[in-house]
């Protein structure tokens, strides 16, 4: 159960992996996610977006960076290695209709989640426009992929290293100036989440974002990842992870995300001994 | 001060044979002196995860047995939920006959090592003993509970127990949702006549709140790993990351996969919150997330878990049940110099267990009692640093039966902390609920079940423990467990 079919490296520090999970590549939609545990009594667990599945082949797909422990140790394993421990699929799914015009941003490693979204939104019979942005050239990912899908495709990168040089912000607000999309579905760095539907706000489009926050059952026990939207206590692991994102509060979203900053430095810090990811090794 | 294990056991040979040979008179056996369970001292226990309760010696376990009267109309098995054979068990624990001591127990409850450790004795068997009424003293009642303990504990480590004969296969599969206590003895009693079952964990242990919620120093994690092993061993799956309603629904499993019924034991995992301001601030968690990492995740296992911890110096929780304690004595153990349970109303109507509030106490856990949180105060990063509080008293009885708070106006106060857990109970997870059609639950999402067969309003579909019950006791879960698959089998011969 749960073996890694494939493994492919997409840049620096992001690995896409096809996994054998034959009942959730069955009953998950776009938006949903997994939580997976490396297996033993210490290992943490940790949520990661579907990024696709294929039900005939009983597969799901995961598109991860190597950023903490966990996705570190993730990231050595092999194709033919298995991961012990993955529960779901997690959330709900994306709400996917026909809206008419949807723009889709992703930042980062959130094209990755973005991308069966974009897919569904295009199968739902909406227009729909894509900006993805990265650091640099080095860590954009699925171009192609979404190039092959969407009506249009901008790519930014905050050096200009690749196309346009900008935040993803900057397309935005034009699209919203002279496209009018119905609908603006935003994944990726919080930040960049916050500030983008900040972008939307004024222009009355109906956004939805995609929350990552810390998480332990994923089942709605712990509470742990819980978020202000509109005043009201939600549960990202139940409630979400998508929310309208003009209700988030953002600042006390950004400030939870911190709760363990100093303590994963740490951790990081000693996983990387005798643990680092060099070039070709993948 | 405590006497040690050494102390205790010397002191109770001594009784041995004082006792020896002698004809007692029940008025003889009401005089022999209680049986202290031996525990950690305070101050070493605070410093590890380790049970704090050690367990009886076998003299010590003899002479307390020895205080049973054996009563004609034998009160206590109506105080026990699962109605065991009280008197019958403490007979042959007397006799040192230990194996068959928990044969006993066994005939009416499957987790006697479990039960003996976190079952509410007090209120339960322990509450009609006719030597406690003799003594006017509920703390002098012939010590049930730990005698339980120690003939289940001597018949696991000595490799004294009998795997339950498990009757010819019926060609009728069961599904189990959730691997707590309600699921693992439903499991038990369905697999013995026959029946194909399969239990689903969400989590990747199985155990449910014996694992994620109890605390290693009052249920020690190898014995619920060895009640789990003894289901496979009877040929139980287990199957875990396995959360029914989204990885697949109800009725999935019964149409597609072949379940010819259901048993729904998914617990009360909703953490109540209390809507104040501030509630989100960093250094507010559920209990039961506080709980999880230190328990499941192993947290307190600093330098080997990935999973951390919130570093507390001073803490606040709020509730009075024993998950309050569990939390605030969780809290001590993990270095928090100072731990504070904020209870609306006084010491009497605590709902947590005695020997737990005065566990507590011994470990330096204080106690503010009449008060009430209003709002949590955080410094400019977000991270807590205070809470306010008011002082109540008390009023006229509510629904629960006890003095309601009624809060003093002017009263507030600003009182520092750095962390807050809120331990102020459960709802029922509404996750099935939300993906199964046909099931039908009150306004505080426990599911409606008929009371004599545990039944959903789903034909086949049977619920039992704290999805029914709201968060209720382990005794009370397994015997709604038992309910629910005594119907169920009837139910599964008939089809």
């Amino acid at each position: 159960m749960n073996t890694i079919l494939s493994k492919q490296r997409l840049s620096a520090e992001v690995f896409r992996m096809e996994i054998e999970a034959k009942e959730i590549a069955e009953a998950r939609k776009p938006g949903q996610f997994i939580i997976l545990q490396m297996g033993g009594d210490f290992g943490e667990r940790i949520p990661l977006t579907i990024a696709d599945a294929d039900p005939a082949k009983g597969s799901i797909t995961l598109i991860f960076q190597a950023v903490g422990e966990t996705t570190h140790r993730l990231a050595l394993l092999e194709k033919g290695d298995f991961i012990e421990n993955l529960l779901g699929p997690l959330g709900r799914p994306t709400d996917i209709k026909k809206y008419g015009k949807v723009v889709c941003v992703g930042g980062g490693i959130g094209v990755a989640p973005l991308f069966p979204i974009v897919q569904g939104m295009k199968m739902a019979g909406n227009e729909v426009k894509v900006i993805m942005g990265a650091r640099n050239k080095d860590l954009l990912i699925m171009e192609d992929d979404m190039k092959a899908t969407a009506d249009e495709v901008i790519v930014v990168t905050d050096d200009g290293s690749y196309g346009r040089k900008a935040l993803v912000t900057e397309p935005l607000k034009e699209l919203c100036e002279t496209y009018k999309p119905d609908c603006v579905v935003i994944i990726g760095p919080p930040i960049m989440m916050k500030f983008a539907a900040l972008t939307t706000k004024p222009y009355g489009i109906h956004t939805i974002v995609s929350l990552n926050t810390i998480m332990i059952d994923g089942t709605g026990m712990c509470g742990g990842c819980r978020v202000t939207i509109g005043g009201k206590t939600k549960f990202v692991c139940v409630d979400g992870p998508e929310f309208d994102g003009h209700l988030v509060d953002w600042d006390n979203m950004l400030l939870r995300l911190g709760t363990y900053k100093s303590k994963e430095q740490e951790a990081h810090h000693r996983c990387h001994v005798g643990l680092h990811i060099t070039e070709g090794e993948a | 001060m405590h006497a040690t294990r050494e102390e205790l056991d010397a002191q109770a040979q001594a009784l041995l044979v004082q006792y020896a040979e002698k004809k007692l008179t029940p008025k003889d056996r009401a005089q022999i002196p209680l049986q202290e369970m031996p525990t950690q001292f305070a101050e070493v226990r605070v410093k590890n995860m380790q049970e704090v309760a050690i367990g009886y010696t076998e003299s010590q376990v003899k002479v307390e047995a020895m205080r049973c009267l054996q009563c004609k109309n034998k009160p206590c098995i109506a105080g026990c939920p699962v109605a065991i054979d009280i008197p019958a068990f403490i007979a042959e624990a007397a006799q040192g006959n230990f194996a068959k001591s928990v044969e006993v127990i066994k005939q009416s409850s499957l987790l006697p090592s479990i039960c003996g450790r976190v079952c509410p004795q007090e209120s339960q068997c322990q509450l009609y003993c006719t030597v406690g009424k003799m003594h006017k003293d509920i703390d002098q009642s012939v010590s049930i509970g730990r005698i339980e303990r120690f003939v289940a504990d001597y018949a696991r480590e000595h490799e004294l127990e009998t795997i339950p004969q498990v009757g010819k296969p019926t060609g009728k599969r069961v599904a189990v949702v959730g691997t707590g206590p309600a699921s693992i003895s439903a499991a038990a009693d369905l697999r013995r006549e026959g029946h194909e079952v399969v239990m689903f964990e969400a989590l990747h242990k199985a155990g449910g709140v014996l694992v994620y919620g109890i605390p290693e120093f009052r249920l020690p994690k190898k014995i619920v790993e060895h009640e789990l092993n003894n289901l496979v061993a009877m040929g139980v799956e287990i199957r875990r990351n396995y959360l029914v309603g989204k990885t697949r629904k109800i009725s999935d499993l019964m149409e597609k996969d072949g379940f010819d019924a259901v048993f729904v034991g998914s617990g009360a995992g909703l953490p109540k919150f209390m809507n104040i301001e501030g509630e989100n601030y960093i250094g507010v968690f559920s209990a039961n997330e506080y709980l999880t990492r230190s328990n499941l995740m192993k947290a307190y296992a600093v330098g080997e878990a990935l999973t951390p911890l919130f570093d507390s110096h001073k803490v606040a929780v709020f509730g009075g049940g024993n998950v309050a304690m569990d939390a605030a004595r969780t809290a001590k153990r993990l270095g928090a110099e100072e731990v504070t349970i904020v209870y609306r109303r006084t010491e009497v109507e605590m709902p947590a267990r005695k020997e737990e509030v005065q566990h507590a106490k011994e470990e330096g856990v204080q106690f503010l009692y009449l008060h009430a949180p209003l709002k949590i105060t955080a410094n400019d990063k977000g991270r807590v640093n205070g809470v306010e509080l008011i002082t109540c008293e008390l009023g006229e009885p509510d629904a629960s039966g006890r003095r309601s708070p009624v809060e003093i106006a002017g009263s507030e106060t600003m009182y520092d902390y750095d962390t807050v857990i809120v331990a102020i109970g459960n709802d029922s997870n509404p996750l099935i609920k939300a993906t199964t059609d046909g099931i039908e639950v009150n306004r505080r999402g426990n599911f409606l079940v008929n009371e004599e067969t545990c039944e959903t309003t789903l034909k086949g579909v049977y619920a039992g423990g704290d999805i029914v019950l709201g968060a209720a006791t382990v005794i009370l879960a397994m015997g709604q467990g038992r309910k629910a698959a005594k119907a169920m089998n009837s139910y599964l011969s008939a089809l």
